[in-house]
């Protein structure tokens, strides 16, 4: 019953991008922290503010 | 599960489907129980997802699940992300509907129930959910393209230029009629403008927390909007009892229409986080909380249909809207059966998520039979009205005349009961003044699923029921309205950054200013004419949408039907031919009605020299003598922007054909654009984490 709640909190929190900057920094963690002269990860703050901005240059919505 | 098991339950669905049908169809009793319709779309949807949908996935796109896809290829943790199913569909869905499949079949009611109802079914099953997903698996494989650089890479320059413009354009009527309908829900009515107001600041302060104060907490911070909202609904009724402050949000439709107009340009100039994103966040939740709600209420109440399945208004003298049943239902429920306008999210957006190709069924196809469903719930909520009622709420005064007792004396003489002391009690139980020639669907609709929630939950707060009812249309409107004039203006800094270089710079201050102006100036233009319009607006904005979006989705099954010939697929090019000769069938009949009929409340041209001749000969009242310029001109330049629509249609049907006699005769194309096989290396537990 508790995983079937964590999973169900797991995907809501997807369905609304809450966990975007986790994912971010597992991504960054797995691709770009191999090298020593790696750039640094975004912060949190940073982070929400490019995806936010990215989020929105196209066609999201529609009639 | 045994075979035979199997078969004999797809048999049952199969029997109660078109059970479920023959009741709808043949139906002609006092009224009839909406659970028939609930039925029959289930039916069809489950026997078109599992046969139809599964034999296109399989062999005609052979989807290939050991391939990657452009999230997995080009993964950057931030917009390519292979991403769980579920939430792919819960964005795409949340990104196709909008208010459209609500406004359409609310006003193709007037046709009865039947038409609208079966146009939905089958429109969405075989046009809209395959356009979808062929969109979908196309886009899928050529890196997550957009429809335009697939129309461009695959066809030729000119159905990309098409695909552009078509989108810019439709975007303009788009933001016109919808802002005509928030601002004809808003009319005259202190509470359900005061909430609507108060949605701009909740949706500051939850960009604010998102931003500032909790940076990426979405989750808390819509929570917190989503409360505020519920508040913003209850604080409403308290304005409207308020003497003093009721006032100050009591307002007539042009004064409306010039702060829609405002608001839209500074939505559009302001930075994303601080009002479009997070208003964004409470409208998605705001919908998908009320769509599961209504379907709840309809299972629980199983409300009773008082529509007839067709009225006398099939011959063309509706009231709603002028025009015949054919082509006009086709054309007035554009989104909900097949919309042109979702090819572009299917292509470019969602794919960036898409984590395997066997979940494209599932989402493209899927998705658009859940907003068919909403379709069929919008249908339902606007039948269960008695249909006098339904009428005099959406009748323009231009139609019924302006007071009251006229407009009851003509809507009985339809053959439709109504009294005004039924509309005035009505009103009442809804906390609003009036309920007469409230044009554009939303207030039908919100009557409509006030009653069905009344009735579920509770009758004391119909009132409030409503109002929550006009907030959440009107909240997902204005999300339309501002990413709309946004992408509008990109694409127009776009084409005009070829021009001139700087104006294209999407940060560069003046060029913001300067092509949000144009773009709001665009539908700006068209939503005061539809304001000062006497016979609401929504009778030449609304087709004149459906046109414009049904042009953009021929255009995607056109690219669709091409990119199936060159990869040697003619023998299936039907499953997108066929929806695409019906939508060309339709939209032309239409744009050629719209354009040369003669009567006055259909062709553009007619209306256009009727107005001229009474305003030379002198017979207009003053009041609408006064604006008759503006409209003789508005009906001659819709009449050119139809003409234009299918100009654009019949060059890229054309160009289409050009394309496949090629092949046929084998000469050189377009090379195909598909990106080479790369074998997935995602392990399914690790996907679907």
């Amino acid at each position: 019953m508790l995983q079937r709640i964590k999973h169900l909190w797991h995907i809501l929190r997807r369905l609304t991008g809450d966990d975007a900057y986790d994912i971010y920094l597992k991504h960054h963690l797995e691709f770009h922290d191999s090298s020593l002269d790696a750039p640094a990860a975004l912060s949190r703050k940073e982070f929400f503010k490019l995806w936010q901005d990215s989020k929105w240059k196209g066609i999201k919505r529609c009639c | 599960m045994h075979k035979n098991i199997r078969t004999i339950i797809w048999l049952c669905v199969v029997t109660l489907g078109v059970a479920a049908i023959c009741a709808i169809a043949l139906n002609r009793g006092e009224s009839i129980s909406a659970l028939w319709f609930i039925a029959a779309a289930a039916c069809v949807y489950a026997i078109a997802y599992r046969f139809y949908a599964a034999w296109i996935a399989a062999t005609v796109l052979t989807i290939d699940e050991t391939r990657a896809t452009p999230a997995e290829r080009l993964e950057n943790g931030r917009d390519f992300i292979p991403t769980n199913k579920w939430v792919v569909f819960g964005h795409h869905f949340a990104a196709i509907a909008g208010p459209g499949p609500l406004v359409g079949p609310t006003l193709a009611a007037q046709f009865g129930y039947l038409p609208g109802t079966l146009w939905i079914l089958i429109g969405a099953v075989l046009g809209g959910a395959v356009q979808d997903m062929v969109t979908l698996f196309f886009s899928t494989r050529r890196d997550a393209r957009s429809l335009g650089q697939m129309a461009r890479d695959e066809i030729g320059p000119i159905g990309g230029a098409a695909a552009l413009i078509g989108t810019f354009l439709i975007m303009i009527i788009l933001i016109a009629v919808l802002g005509l309908v928030v601002v004809n829900a808003m009319k005259h009515s202190p509470w359900a403008t005061s909430t609507v107001a108060a949605t701009i600041p909740i949706a500051m302060l939850v960009g604010f927390y998102m931003r500032n104060f909790r940076p990426g907490r979405v989750l808390e911070a819509s929570i917190l909007g989503v409360i505020l909202l519920l508040l913003a609904v209850v604080g409403g009724g308290w304005i409207n009892h308020n003497e003093n402050l009721r006032g100050l949000f009591d307002h007539d439709g042009l004064s409306l229409a010039w702060a829609i107009i405002a608001y839209g340009f500074a939505a559009a100039v302001m930075p994303v986080w601080l009002l479009l994103a997070p208003r964004d966040y409470l409208s998605t939740f705001v919908k998908l909380g009320t769509v599961t709600l209504l379907a709840v209420a309809i299972l629980i109440l199983q409300p009773h249909i008082h529509m007839p399945a067709l009225t006398q208004f099939t011959d063309g003298t509706g009231p709603i809207f002028g025009g015949k049943l054919f082509p006009f239902v086709f054309i007035t429920i554009a989104c909900g059966a097949i919309s042109g306008f979702h090819a572009l999210i299917a292509s470019g957006t969602t794919p960036k998520l898409l984590a395997n190709e066997r979940d494209i069924r599932m989402i493209g196809y899927g998705a658009m039979l859940l907003e068919s469903f909403v379709a069929i719930m919008a249908m339902i909520a606007a039948t269960v009205l008695e249909p006098g009622v339904f009428f005099a709420i959406n009748s323009p005064a231009g139609v019924v005349g302006k007071e009251a007792v006229d407009a009851i004396a003509k809507i009985n003489s339809w053959g439709f009961a109504v009294t005004l002391d039924q509309m005035n009690q009505l009103a009442k139980d809804m906390g609003e003044n009036s309920l007469f020639a409230r044009t554009g669907g939303a207030p039908s609709l919100a009557v409509g699923m006030a009653s069905i929630f009344g009735n579920a939950f509770g009758k004391s707060m119909l009132a409030l029921w409503y109002h929550f009812a006009i907030m959440f249309e009107a909240i997902f409107i204005l999300t339309t309205l501002d990413a709309g004039t946004r992408v509008g203006r990109f694409m127009l800094q776009d084409m005009l950054g070829n021009i001139w270089p700087k104006i294209g710079r999407t940060s560069w201050m003046p060029s913001v200013i300067f092509t949000s102006g144009l773009v709001v100036a665009g539908w700006g233009y068209f939503l005061y004419i539809g304001v000062i319009d006497p016979n609401g607006g929504v009778n030449i904005l609304w087709p004149l949408f459906g046109i414009a979006n049904q042009m953009l989705a021929a255009i995607a099954l056109c690219v669709a039907t091409g990119i199936l010939v060159k990869s040697g697929k003619l023998k299936y090019a039907w499953i997108t031919g066929l929806p695409l000769a019906w939508l060309v069938i339709v939209t032309s009949t239409a744009a050629w009605q719209k354009i040369f009929s003669d009567d006055v409340r259909v062709g553009f041209f007619a209306a256009a020299n009727d107005l001229a001749t009474k305003l030379a000969a002198g017979t207009l009242p003053p009041e609408k003598a006064a604006v008759a310029p503006h409209l003789i001109f508005n009906q001659q330049l819709d009449a050119y922007l139809t003409m234009f629509f299918v100009v654009v249609l019949w060059i890229v049907i054309f160009d289409t054909a050009r394309v496949t006699l090629r092949y046929l005769t084998g000469k050189p194309l377009l090379p195909l654009t598909e990106v080479a096989h790369e074998p997935s290396r995602l392990v399914e537990d690790w996907v679907r984490d």
